[in-house]
């Protein structure tokens, strides 16, 4: 028995070690959204080209690429071409413009081309703060009921498309026809 | 610095505890400064920084919001500050910022089917320990099962152990 | 040039060291006087071609020599100097190389200083620690080459060091602090060597000692740096933040407290022998587990190093041959626990054992905090943070449950304790104590906000250990403090170090009880008062430092009308890097730190400024280095002390 006692560092060490190989593959900067399944928070705002009123109601017709993003956000300039390449392949597109100015906005669409459908204003950052944004670019996938299905922090390129939103976005799709 | 020194200033502090120095702890008397962040109630300025000291920030490498400046984390703050003038609970503020940043930013996890052993182990542990130190100084064992008299190996080793002292 | 002779000099050193983790073992089992012995040479020869390599990067710092990719990641032409040479350890491959200098030197130092040993335990505690090397310089040359050069395209300016590390505090802790991980490699490879030879017994206790203290020392002083150092660079007050590079360091050196106290039992009365064994091993294991913590990117951290999984994969296998061939070693050849000999109720013995149990369970619920998230992700749980308020809630009772037992055991024998007489000797300092406790809480603050608990909660148990320490003293020595030299260096260590904890207590205590905090708006000639100190604003300038422009503000701090101190925080941007820095400035004392600091600047000439009065928080450290000086103390004790003898006389001439 006590020649048995003898064992147990060692398989206490060889579980741990078996967690400390798992977890070199993992990212512990990487938090997922706390909202995924939950409905897309209620918000009352207006849009940034026409000015009408918006809420969430909006986001009930389609499954849609909610987009986080900024002026002064230096990766949005970055992601900004493969947005445009998802709208033109038919993927619908809703901006949130996080704490940004509307002028500046504005010529920034104008300047790099417009992939969204229509863009949030959110100056105060309060519908990114019920959202749980921590910054930009951010992406959340919503279905067609207005529920948040997968959320992404950092820009989304090709990789990420295929790799993380792709499959979900056209299962989605599927479901809605 | 000499032992000695060090000893008697560690006397000092003993000493000086006894000396009635200092007054600590008065109410900050404010003559032209305020509050950064200004409360109605003094109480809710404890409740403050308890909450911003035990509340992670999301965006940063392993920082509380008190020690932080990104800005999600000065929305946080403005957002505790309201809810506290607002009257909120703290467990209140606290299910209200998880729902939306999710149990990462408690950095006193909850206690629930996934944390169980977190909370429960160390416990075990001591119990254990306890349990050992009982059963090695506290109980009555029989004899020893080593016996006390020398194997003649034993012996042997033993002569040559005194030999190799004696020379030296 | 200078680089490739010390990427060579790496690969020589790594050379050496596998000779060393071969030809003595092999001699020890063979009985092959010559081969044992060369384990000397190789350990110097090691030594030497690792400094040497140390000493080549060291150069490329001071010449800035930005070709080398190391360098120009950390450092920059403005950088002053002795930082530049500091800055070799800065950042992963050139702190690896500080450890690998540091682990070489300590294996030349167990080759020079254990004379004392049968060669046979000589050549296999020299061939484990080379072997141990030799991970080190593959891991160095393999993955992570301080001599990597960046050709063609060298900068012309390198990206500059961190300025947070721009500071006295990087040119001394982390030697010290590695000087006390790879210390712990020694007690190690004793155990390791004791294992393989089947013999641990009183004598090996006696030899392992003085190496376990001296480990322990310098990373006792290591980790009371660090504290000191994060209090004062880091611009917000605190000391510890129960960061997984911090707890990293906390549980090597709880391992080694229990490790220093097991040993001492084996050492005198044989028992605890696999628990001894087990702690050597497990103390060094927390070492290495530490370094793959910090440097895997596997956790969220402040300190944690550049992470890249192609060397967390080799670290993760440098781990489980070492910690995982030594578990299992000790499974296989382990002494089983039979009582060898016997003690009873409260025995010196028992309250050594009580020791383990508390530092030990400390130790464990520190892992399991510091390694629950990555549990938790593994097994799909979620993303958890487990931080301050679960490290010290069990921390804080366990550590009373140590200081109380600390007392009581002043007063235990070995063997048997008399339960009268232990409980004859409780009453007085356990009155003082009370007393303490119950008054001076009054005297130290302010009878507007009452009795503070934590205030004396934290003088009842610290002035309890002191009370007892003082007793047991006073009974050896009376009156008369000449007769404290004649006392044994081993107990004067011990009574210094414990009274050290204390100290360490007392100010973790009565700081966090009394500690004041303070946000101000503040404009030129603004002025608020903070328990009983008045600061006045005297308003921000521009000012310009080596590698920095900052905004430097003037505090003046009186107290009751009397100047205490001016002082000057800083806000900093660096120039090379464009980084913001906050720089606090302190008025240090025993009593009372007064700390101030720069927060925001607000509208119209006006700053958000955080102003504390911290008392008694310099205690924290004055306890540690107290800690760590009884402990070089003890490790000084006669009997650990070579003495010459006509036998070892004759050994040398032969």
């Amino acid at each position: 028995m006590n020649r048995l006692a003898l064992f147990a560092p060692l398989a206490v060490f060889l579980v741990l070690s078996i967690f400390l190989f798992k977890g070199l593959d993992r990212d512990p900067t990487e938090l997922p959204s706390a909202l995924v399944g939950e409905a897309f928070p209620a918000f009352t705002l207006l849009a940034l080209n026409d000015g009408r009123l918006l809420s969430e109601q909006d986001l009930k017709s389609q499954v849609t690429l909610v987009n986080v993003w900024a002026t002064w956000c230096f990766a949005c300039r970055i992601e900004h071409p493969m947005l445009n390449q998802l709208a033109d392949q038919g993927v619908g597109i809703v901006g949130i413009n996080y704490k940004d100015q509307d002028a500046k906005a504005q010529s920034w669409l104008e300047q790099r081309g417009n992939p969204y459908q229509f863009n949030i204003v959110d100056a105060q950052g309060s519908l990114g703060f019920d959202l749980g944004v921590t910054g930009a670019p951010e992406t959340y996938l919503v279905d067609a009921q207005g529920v948040i299905q997968y959320r992404r922090v950092g820009v989304v390129d090709q990789r990420v498309w295929d790799d993380e939103f792709k499959v979900l976005y056209e299962q989605l799709v599927g479901k809605q026809k | 610095m000499s032992i000695r020194s060090l000893l008697v200033n560690s006397l000092m502090v003993f000493a000086l505890c006894a000396t009635p120095y200092g007054q600590f702890n008065q109410q900050a008397q404010l003559q032209a400064s305020t509050d950064v962040v200004i409360f109605s109630d003094p109480s809710l300025r404890e409740r403050y920084y308890q909450l911003v000291a035990e509340l992670r920030c999301p965006k940063c490498q392993n920082q509380n919001l008190a020690d932080s400046n990104a800005p999600i984390s000065k929305d946080m703050k403005a957002q505790i500050y309201s809810m506290l003038e607002a009257q909120s609970t703290d467990d209140e503020i606290k299910a209200y910022l998880v729902s939306r940043y999710s149990e990462f930013i408690l950095y006193r996890p909850q206690v629930n089917s996934g944390t169980w052993f977190l909370w429960f182990a160390p416990l075990c542990f001591v119990l254990l320990g306890g349990l050992v130190v009982w059963r090695y100084a506290f109980t009555k064992t029989k004899a020893s099962s080593v016996s006390a008299k020398l194997t003649a190996e034993q012996q042997a080793q033993l002569d040559k152990l005194l030999e190799k002292d004696s020379a030296q | 040039m200078i680089a490739e002779l010390g990427h060579f000099a790496l690969i020589i050193a790594l050379g050496l060291a596998l000779m060393q983790s071969l030809v003595p073992m092999v001699g020890s089992f063979k009985g092959y006087t010559a081969w044992m012995r060369l384990g000397h040479s190789l350990s110097y020869g090691q030594f030497l071609f690792i400094a040497i390599s140390f000493v080549c990067l060291a150069t490329a710092f001071w010449l800035d020599d930005f070709s080398l990719k190391y360098v120009s990641q950390n450092s920059n032409t403005q950088l002053p100097n002795q930082y530049k040479i500091s800055a070799v350890w800065a950042a992963h491959e050139g702190s690896l190389l500080l450890w690998a200098l540091i682990l070489a030197g300590w294996t030349a130092a167990v080759a020079r200083f254990s004379r004392p040993l049968p060669l046979e335990l000589r050549a296999r505690i020299l061939s484990v620690l080379g072997a141990i090397s030799v991970g080190f310089a593959l891991f160095l040359i393999l993955t992570s080459n301080p001599f990597e050069r960046l050709l063609p395209m060298t900068p012309m300016q390198g990206s500059d060091l961190n300025p947070l590390l721009q500071d006295i505090g990087l040119i001394i802790h982390p030697p010290m602090l590695y000087m006390g991980y790879v210390g712990f490699a020694v007690p190690f490879a004793f155990a390791i060597a004791a294992l393989i030879g089947g013999q641990f017994d009183s004598a090996w206790a006696r030899w392992a000692r003085p190496w376990i203290n001296m480990a322990w020392v310098f990373l006792t002083i290591g980790i009371t740096l660090g504290s000191w150092w994060a209090y004062y660079e880091l611009g917000w007050g605190g000391w510890w933040f129960w960061d997984p590079v911090e707890n990293a360091s906390l549980m090597p050196w709880l391992a080694g407290t229990a490790l220093m106290h097991s040993v001492s039992a084996t050492e005198k009365r044989g028992v605890f022998r696999s628990w001894t064994l087990l702690l050597a091993i497990f103390a060094f294991s927390l070492s290495l587990l530490g370094t793959f913590l910090v440097r895997s990117g596997i956790l969220t951290s402040v300190h944690a190093f550049a992470a890249d999984p192609e060397r967390g994969v080799f670290m993760l296998m440098f781990l489980a041959v070492v910690i995982g061939g030594s578990l299992m070693l000790f499974a296989l050849r382990g002494p089983a626990m039979q009582k060898v000999a016997s003690y009873s109720g409260w025995s010196r013995e028992a309250m050594l054992l009580i020791n383990n149990v508390l530092l030990v369970s400390s130790l464990t619920m520190i892992l399991i905090g510091t390694l629950y998230p990555l549990i938790a992700d593994v097994l799909e749980l979620g993303k958890i943070s487990v931080g301050p308020p679960y490290f010290n809630f069990f921390f804080v009772p366990l550590s009373v449950g140590l200081v109380v037992a600390m007392g009581i055991a002043v007063f235990s024998k070995w063997k048997a304790t008399d339960s009268k007489f232990l409980l004859s000797k409780i009453p007085l300092p356990l009155a003082i104590a009370v007393v303490g406790a119950i008054l001076l809480p009054f005297v130290l603050g302010d009878t507007d906000s009452g009795y503070s608990v934590t205030a004396g909660l934290t003088l009842l148990i610290s002035l309890w250990l002191l009370a007892t320490i003082a007793i047991d003293l006073k009974a050896k020595i009376g009156t008369d403090f000449s007769r404290l030299a004649k006392l044994s260096h081993s107990y004067l260590g011990m009574q210094l170090a414990h009274s050290g904890l204390a100290i360490l207590v007392l100010g973790v205590g009565l700081n966090a009880a009394y500690d004041e905090i303070r946000e101000l708006r503040m404009a030129p000639d603004d002025s608020a008062t903070i328990s009983g100190y008045q600061f006045d604003f005297k308003g921000v300038n521009p000012v310009a430092g080596p590698n920095f422009t900052a905004y430097r503000g003037q505090i003046t701090v009186t107290k009751g009308g009397k100047w205490v101190a001016n002082l000057f925080p800083e806000k900093r941007q660096y120039n090379a890097g464009g980084q913001v820095m906050t720089e606090a400035a302190i008025d240090p004392s025993l009593m009372r730190d007064i700390y101030v600091s720069l927060g925001e600047p607000l509208s119209e000439g006006s700053w958000a400024v955080s102003l504390q009065v911290k008392p008694f928080i310099r205690c924290i450290w004055l306890g540690g280095i107290l800690v760590g000086l009884g402990g070089l103390i003890a490790a000084t004790d006669r009997r650990y002390r070579r003495r010459k003898t006509l036998l070892e006389n004759k050994r040398a001439e032969a």
